[in-house]
């Protein structure tokens, strides 16, 4: 079988600061997350292409009422976070904690402004993982 | 294919059942339904379920289930599609009898999500996002509909306080429901004032977490009247889908697979929504009513949020949706959910719906929506009496 583009490569660049992305060699798109197969043109060859890191915020939530990841992290109701969806700059979206913005005051946070691509190092020892996230630009 | 027929209904009060477990929810639904039939057994029984292996330790629930009905040997499994289970497990009852495979099906939905913790019952819920590009990005359920809502206020303008027709409509309609579980009304105020859990997404945007069972059965149109005396056709019932990520999705606030079950619903009832009586949607959140009604064609994009404004949702408007409640107020047990919304639009159909009874409700359409809208299926029912 062909490359899978799995998310353990997809991870793996994270870990490298490189965001990663599947191009299409028939219609040029970069798949972001990556896929193995092109909706538009499943017979086509994909390759693994670092993207730019640039985009904008297409949606946001401040979260209040953590899941167990961003508990451990240190966040909470007392410390609520920003996710977000982020319109690349090559096109496709994607899902990531957006950094640098002012979560006690959600109105501040504006869709459609310019962000650029930071990796936020959680977890010690064997437990140590990148983690995508966005900031202003 | 066989044309087939609701011929009986049962289902469990939504509540905190801390004392019941999930099979005797699921018995007490199923054995509601079979009495409603006048039926001791069935061919063939579907479970409809999301959560169980994660909140009660419990899978294999078709098995399971179908001994404590007292029927072991039958055909039973479970079927799953996150919040959408309960309607994928009718869909697939349906199949079973149109093809002529079974004749009587037993199809019901259960959800047992209050023996967890919230946190724990929060991971539960997300397994219907994308684990490895949404949730590890920590994002939660509810999450998923904050960035929708925010998006949608930003692409039309409203406010969240614009959203809350939706809340006080299913609340004075399920105010009236024995089976749902908050039987009060929420006014505007209480609405504005809910603390937010992603924003914008407040506590009232959201329907609770709890625990139930519905069931219905299901028989071959052709003899349906010498079984029931009220049968109720299933008219038309599509699934469609969509990516699980709401990043990967070409227009998120499209929900087009909403927009595809519907239509092709449509096309197989040959009808027009104009032509429906009632719509018992997919009111998990609010920004899930509204996309849902605009997917289904009942408002142009952006302008669901209008037509609640505009009261034409209530029992007296132009399409009243959550005739009994909706999720809101009866509760989302997730797996259980679309087994409900089929058992209430049965009830107003046979006219027993009580005091929030329709006049000459006739055609009805019932649309549970799976996760952020990746899975959607839609039932259109009909009075046959
Ligand atoms: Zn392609």
């Amino acid at each position: 079988m062909a490359e899978l583009f799995t998310a353990t490569e997809f991870n793996q660049h994270l870990a490298e600061h490189k965001l990663m992305g599947a191009r299409c060699a028939a219609c040029g798109e970069i798949h972001v997350p990556p896929r193995p197969i092109c909706p538009e043109c499943p017979e086509a060859e994909m390759t693994w292409e670092e993207l730019s890191g640039e985009g904008k915020l297409a949606a946001f939530t401040v979260v209040h009422i953590a899941p167990t990841m961003m508990l451990d992290a240190g966040y909470g109701r007392k410390n609520p976070y920003c996710t977000g969806v982020v319109e690349l700059a090559e096109g496709q979206r994607i899902s990531a904690q957006i950094l640098g913005v002012d979560v006690s005051d959600p109105a501040s946070i504006a869709i459609g402004a310019p962000l650029k691509v930071a990796f936020v190092e959680r977890g010690e020892g064997d437990e140590q993982k990148t983690y995508l996230a966005f900031e202003p630009a | 294919m066989r044309d087939v027929a609701i011929i009986g209904i049962g289902q469990t009060p939504v509540d905190e059942h801390w004392t019941t477990s999930l099979r005797h929810l699921a018995l007490d639904a199923g054995l509601k339904a079979l009495k409603d039939a006048n039926l001791e057994r069935v061919e063939a029984v579907y479970v409809g379920n999301m959560l169980s292996g994660t909140t009660t330790g419990q899978e294999h629930l078709g098995g399971l289930v179908v001994d404590f009905l007292g029927m072991a040997g039958t055909e039973a499994m479970k079927i799953e599609a996150a919040c959408a289970s309960g309607a994928a497990a009718v869909r697939v009852g349906m199949m079973a009898v149109a093809s002529g495979m079974s004749d009587l099906v037993l199809a019901m939905g259960v959800e047992k999500m209050t023996d967890t913790v919230g946190q724990q019952t929060t991971a539960a819920l997300a397994m219907a996002a994308d684990a490895e590009y949404e949730v590890s990005q920590g994002v939660t359920f509810v999450t998923l509909n904050g960035l929708l809502m925010q998006r949608y206020m930003y692409e039309y303008g409203w406010e969240r306080k614009d959203f809350a027709n939706f809340v006080i409509n299913a609340h004075a309609n399920g105010k009236h429901n024995p089976n749902a579980m908050f039987q009060k009304e929420i006014s505007q105020a209480a609405y504005e004032r809910s603390p937010m859990i992603s924003s914008p997404v407040g506590l009232f945007d959201a329907s609770p977490i709890c625990d139930g069972a519905a069931a219905v059965v299901l028989a071959p149109m052709e003899y349906a009247h010498t079984l029931s005396p009220a049968p109720v056709r299933i008219k038309a019932s599509a699934v469609a889908t969509s990516p699980l990520a709401v990043h990967s999705r070409k227009d998120p606030l499209a929900l087009e697979a909403a927009r595809i079950s519907a239509q092709r619903a449509y096309e197989q009832a040959e009808i027009e929504p104009d032509d429906l009586d009632f719509f018992e949607l997919h009111d998990a959140f609010t920004i899930m009513a509204a996309l849902s009604l605009e997917a289904t064609g009942f408002a142009e994009r952006g302008q669901a949020v209008r037509m609640a404004l505009d009261g034409e949702i209530t029992l007296d408007g132009r399409i009243p949706v959550s005739t009994m409640g909706g999720l809101k107020s009866r509760g989302h047990p997730v797996g259980a959910t679309g087994v409900y919304q089929i058992v209430e639009s049965v009830l107003q159909l046979r006219g027993l719906a009580g005091e929030t009874q329709l006049p000459n409700a006739r055609l009805g359409m019932a649309q549970n929506i799976g996760g952020s809208g990746a899975t959607i299926i839609t039932h259109i029912l009909e009075a046959m009496g």
